[in-house]
């Protein structure tokens, strides 16, 4: 019989480089690395198969801080770079990293196009609704209004949702979290590595120089119970500290409304359950926000398929099953070809 | 002129057809984009290949897929030069231009030689036609064409005849006018239509009707050859086997063989060939070839533009495999930062530019050579790749295998320049022995000791390749500065000044690892070099043999390396009183010439969208043999 030793388990720490960290004192990228940090030692997979894929911005500077394979490269260009990455070899565990203004502005085009082939990559958007690397111009995110170097005015084009934006790009894995829910964000993450095929995740990133605060209306701590809902799947949609309101759809419409649970409210059967394979569902759901309703964190949408390099291979393997082809010199001697003899 | 002989008039009998000899002849079919003319070219390609004749062809077809009916610019035209001696280019003048309708004609007659052959179907030179090309009187009446010979058939209906017992609507059987010409053609020419006849088969199994009526239509044009009393002066040739190198042949155009030498060169480096790429024309057809490579190992990826299909070729780099992305002009423009990427982080990637006639969109069809800046020059900061060119369709074979050599030995970018000549034009090829190619396979670092991924090899300076997934060596590479020993982040002035000038000595020193310039003709010094690069090779040999044979002294040096330049050129240039840059642009290699040597080179552009005829470049010889 062989001998056979423990794989010892791996920590945060290992998942750790030696680069010295400088994003800003009390940036939420901190929250989400160390986040990230811990699911990647929790699912246990190895250091050596996993590729950060980064393009510009504070949050692409996130591969240089894992002791993992990392590309940091051009400005909203890490999904194309990542999908040749998992087309040249997929078995690699690869992550993008990416922003609002590197995925959804410069990148969007990229963004769409991967969330569309299902390619297997785990997308995380750190979304601060701010350029913060460029000194604080106002981005595809930013609410109208805002206030910044570039709209000393206000801003008056209107924001996009990242979420929505992947729902409509036909994801297959759409899931919201805010950096610092240390509780919650790890569990995330990993549903989103176990997903084969892009799995989008938009992380609530708070910018605490150029937009502090932006996402206080559900993400400060005191106020979350009240302003977030976590969806789980298969479970009723309800929230607040006391879980005494819920979701349903308005009687009549395919709107949402707030309804009161229990006694003087509606009964629990009334309300909404979470069905994450319904992309409907996921859309009004991600169109949600304080105060009128809860902001919806957690996996909206999840409904898996063939992921891209996995249909590219089965081709592949295919052709070479069918293929009369016996090397490169047979290949270039199909077709016409005619025979010169020495004179 | 490309065949220069008096031609003998005869007589046609029904019995015998004297057949004169020629030594070459140039064809040029022309007719609306939809009667099929690329097709009735190829397959006269193909049956001229299997006659043992060398040849070149021109594809120059227009843009717009279906233009109008009838109109000029919707004219396609396809020329082949072919002869019992070496064809090097697809012929300055055709000797035969063959016009399905009037707007053929229109757009092609001054292209004619002085007493050349005009094929047209005169079922299509009515008024409307005639009015939709600009013509104010048939000129075949008006007397217009009396400097040519005149073969009038009222093809379309002798086409109808032909299908009268197929099965197929009226509209389907004229559209096998095209076979029936060829027949014609081929009968001229003395050919087989045996191979044409399979092919149409293959081509329309499912479809046996279509394959019947194209078949009886190009039996009855050959037959129309032999059986009838054809108008004085129409001719018929023979053309003798070139001879060749004894060998096995194929015809091939350079998309074909860029496809393949890639494929080769992937093998020789024991990497999976990874070809990411973005529709454009004329580059579009390397990604068809490549996709249908499955088979060999080929991942193809169109990407959704073309700095995706950079970026995802760098992905694959990245991950260990060959990175290749193929463009023309405007789209390699939107991938210059993604060069500045694969330069800075130092993975191998091959960009292939099939060069188009520009600006912006300019002439997507049409051939040019005015990338060459872009390749040596066009990114941000100074940033050093291999530039390379293939000088021929068959040529490209080579140099795509070059080109896969140079990038991963050095880990660089390497730009393969062709262009829309090359990618469409076809020719013979012996074919060579893959199997008995030196292979150089490449060697991924698993050390883990000491490892540093920018330490750099002694010799060629390029760092370590290392395949994400070996253990032990996870780092980080990306595009700011690195550290020259540690390959982490630093804005450290000295370093980057120390960084810069290592990136750039290991492109140079890439001239140590390639061939010294040859001379391609003519002596190695003298009063006259002629310095080409690219499709030019056809003209420029043929215009340089000419101009010796006709007693100037001039000599043919052709580049295929144009970054690092061979490192004996200048001493090579130096040789010469006066150095003749023909080039299909304004005077790029030009200057680069200039500015790397201080040589008084000089440029003879032309950016018509159609390559150089022999007889310019043998004007330009000698107007500069004269002063």
């Amino acid at each position: 019989m062989n001998d056979t030793v423990a794989i010892p388990a791996l920590t945060p720490q290992d998942f750790t480089s030696d680069q010295e960290v400088r994003w800003c004192p009390g940036c939420g990228d901190y929250a989400i690395i160390k986040a990230v940090r811990k699911a990647l030692a929790e699912i246990g997979t190895d250091t050596k198969d996993v590729v950060f894929v980064s393009g510009i911005g504070c949050a692409a500077r996130f591969p240089y801080y894992m002791d993992t394979y990392g590309f940091h490269t051009i400005h909203g260009r890490a999904p194309a770079i990542a999908t040749g990455v998992k087309l040249a070899n997929p078995e690699l565990d690869v992550w993008v990293v990416s922003g609002d203004g590197d995925g959804l502005s410069i990148g969007g085009n990229h963004t769409l196009h991967a969330l569309r082939r299902n390619v297997d990559l785990n997308i995380l958007l750190f979304n601060n609704e701010i350029y913060g690397l460029t000194k604080g111009q106002y981005s595809p995110t930013s609410r109208e209004g805002t206030r910044s170097p570039s709209t000393p005015l206000g801003s008056v084009d209107h924001p996009l949702s990242a979420t929505r934006f992947a729902l409509g790009a036909g994801a297959r894995f759409v899931a919201r979290a805010v950096d610092t829910d240390q509780k919650r964000l790890p569990d995330i993450l990993k549903a989103a590595h176990a997903h084969k095929g892009t799995s989008f995740l938009e992380i609530f990133q708070n910018c605490i120089v150029y937009n502090d605060g932006a996402f206080d209306a559900f993400a400060e701590r005191k106020n979350a119970p009240e302003t977030q809902i976590f969806l789980e799947h298969g479970k009723p949609l309800i929230f607040g500290k006391e879980r005494d309101r819920g979701l349903r759809l308005a009687p009549g419409t395919f709107s949402l409304e707030v309804v009161p649970l229990g006694e003087g409210g509606v009964d629990e059967s009334e309300l909404l359950v979470h069905d994450q394979t319904n992309r409907p569902l996921a859309g009004i759901l991600a169109e949600m926000e304080p105060p009128d309703f809860p902001m919806a964190l957690g996996v909206l949408f999840c409904s898996p398929e063939e992921s891209y390099e996995a249909a590219v291979y089965a081709q592949i393997e295919d052709a070479k099953a069918i293929s009369k082809a016996d090397g490169i010199d047979a290949l270039l001697r199909t077709g016409h070809t005619w025979t010169v003899e020495a004179r | 002129m490309e065949n220069d002989r008096a031609m003998a008039e005869a007589a046609l009998t029904l019995d015998e057809v004297p057949r004169e000899e020629l030594e070459s002849a140039v064809i040029r079919f022309a007719g609306d984009s939809g009667d099929g003319m690329q097709l009735t070219g190829g397959r006269f390609t193909e049956t001229t290949a299997l006659a043992g004749n060398d040849l070149t062809t021109f594809p120059d077809f227009p843009a717009e897929i279906r233009a109008p009916i009838g109109t000029t610019y919707g004219v396609s035209a396809f020329q082949i030069n072919f002869g019992s001696r070496n064809v090097m280019t697809s012929g300055d003048l055709p000797d035969v231009l063959v016009c399905m309708n009037p707007a053929a004609l229109k757009v092609n007659l001054s292209e004619l030689r002085e007493g050349g052959l005009i094929i047209v179907d005169t079922g299509t030179f009515t008024d409307k036609n005639l009015q939709k090309a600009g013509y104010e009187a048939n000129p075949l009446d008006d007397g217009s064409l009396d400097r040519y010979r005149i073969m009038a058939i009222d093809i379309s209906k002798l086409t109808l005849e032909a299908v009268k017992d197929c099965d197929v609507s009226k509209k389907e059987g004229l559209r096998a006018k095209n076979l029936w010409t060829l027949g014609l053609i081929y009968w001229m020419y003395d050919r087989d239509v045996a191979a044409t006849v399979e092919w149409l088969g293959t081509k329309f199994k499912k479809l046996p009707n279509i394959a019947a009526a194209n078949i009886a239509c190009l039996k009855a044009g050959h037959a129309f050859g032999e059986t009838a009393e054809l108008p004085d002066g129409a001719l018929v040739y023979e053309i003798k086997p070139a001879t060749f190198r004894p060998g096995l042949y194929r015809t091939v155009t350079g998309t074909e063989a860029l496809a393949w030498g890639l494929v080769a060169g992937s093998q020789l480096a024991g990497l999976k060939l990874v070809f990411s790429s973005y529709p454009i024309t004329p580059a579009s057809s390397v990604l068809h070839v490549l996709s249908r490579l499955k088979a060999y190992d080929v991942v193809t990826f169109q990407a959704e533009d073309e700095i995706a299909a950079a970026g995802a070729a760098i992905g694959a780099s990245y991950a260990g495999a060959l990175g290749v992305t193929s463009s023309s002009g405007p789209g390699v423009a939107l991938k210059t930062e993604a060069l500045g990427l694969a330069i800075t982080a130092e993975l191998p990637l091959i960009l292939i530019n099939s060069q188009r006639a520009g600006p912006s969109t300019g002439m997507p069809t049409k051939t040019e050579q005015s990338d060459l800046y872009l390749a040596v020059y066009g990114r941000n900061a100074d940033a050093p790749l291999v530039v390379l060119a293939a000088r021929s369709s068959a040529e490209a074979f080579d140099v795509a295998i070059e080109a896969v050599r140079l990038a991963t030995r050095y880990m660089t970018p390497v730009v393969v320049l062709s262009d829309t000549f090359i990618a469409n034009a076809a020719e013979p090829w012996r074919l060579p022995d893959v199997g008995t190619l030196e292979p150089f396979p490449v060697a991924f670092h698993t050390d883990a000791e000491g490892f540093q991924p920018y330490r750099r090899d002694a010799e060629t300076l390029a760092r370590r390749w290392v395949k994400p997934g070996t253990p032990g060596l996870e780092h980080r590479i990306g595009g700011l500065e690195k550290d020259y020993t540690t390959g982490n982040v630093s804005y450290d002035p000295e370093n980057h000044q120390r960084m810069t000038d290592v990136r750039h000595e290991k492109i140079a020193r890439i001239a140590g690892d390639i061939p010294e310039q040859e001379v391609d003709q003519g002596p190695a010094q003298g009063p006259l070099a002629v310095v080409g690069w690219g499709s030019t090779y056809g003209p420029i040999s043929r215009a340089v043999e000419r101009s010796r044979e006709s007693g100037i002294s001039v000599s043919h040096i052709h580049l295929r390396y144009l970054n690092p330049l061979p490192r004996n050129l200048g001493d090579l240039l130096a040789g010469f009183d006066k150095v003749l840059v023909p080039e299909m642009n304004m005077g790029q290699l030009t200057t680069v010439l200039r500015s790397r040597y201080l040589v008084p080179a000089e440029s003879v552009p032309k950016v018509t969208g159609k390559p150089f005829k022999i007889a310019e470049i043998m004007d330009a010889i000698r107007a500069h043999s004269e002063t």
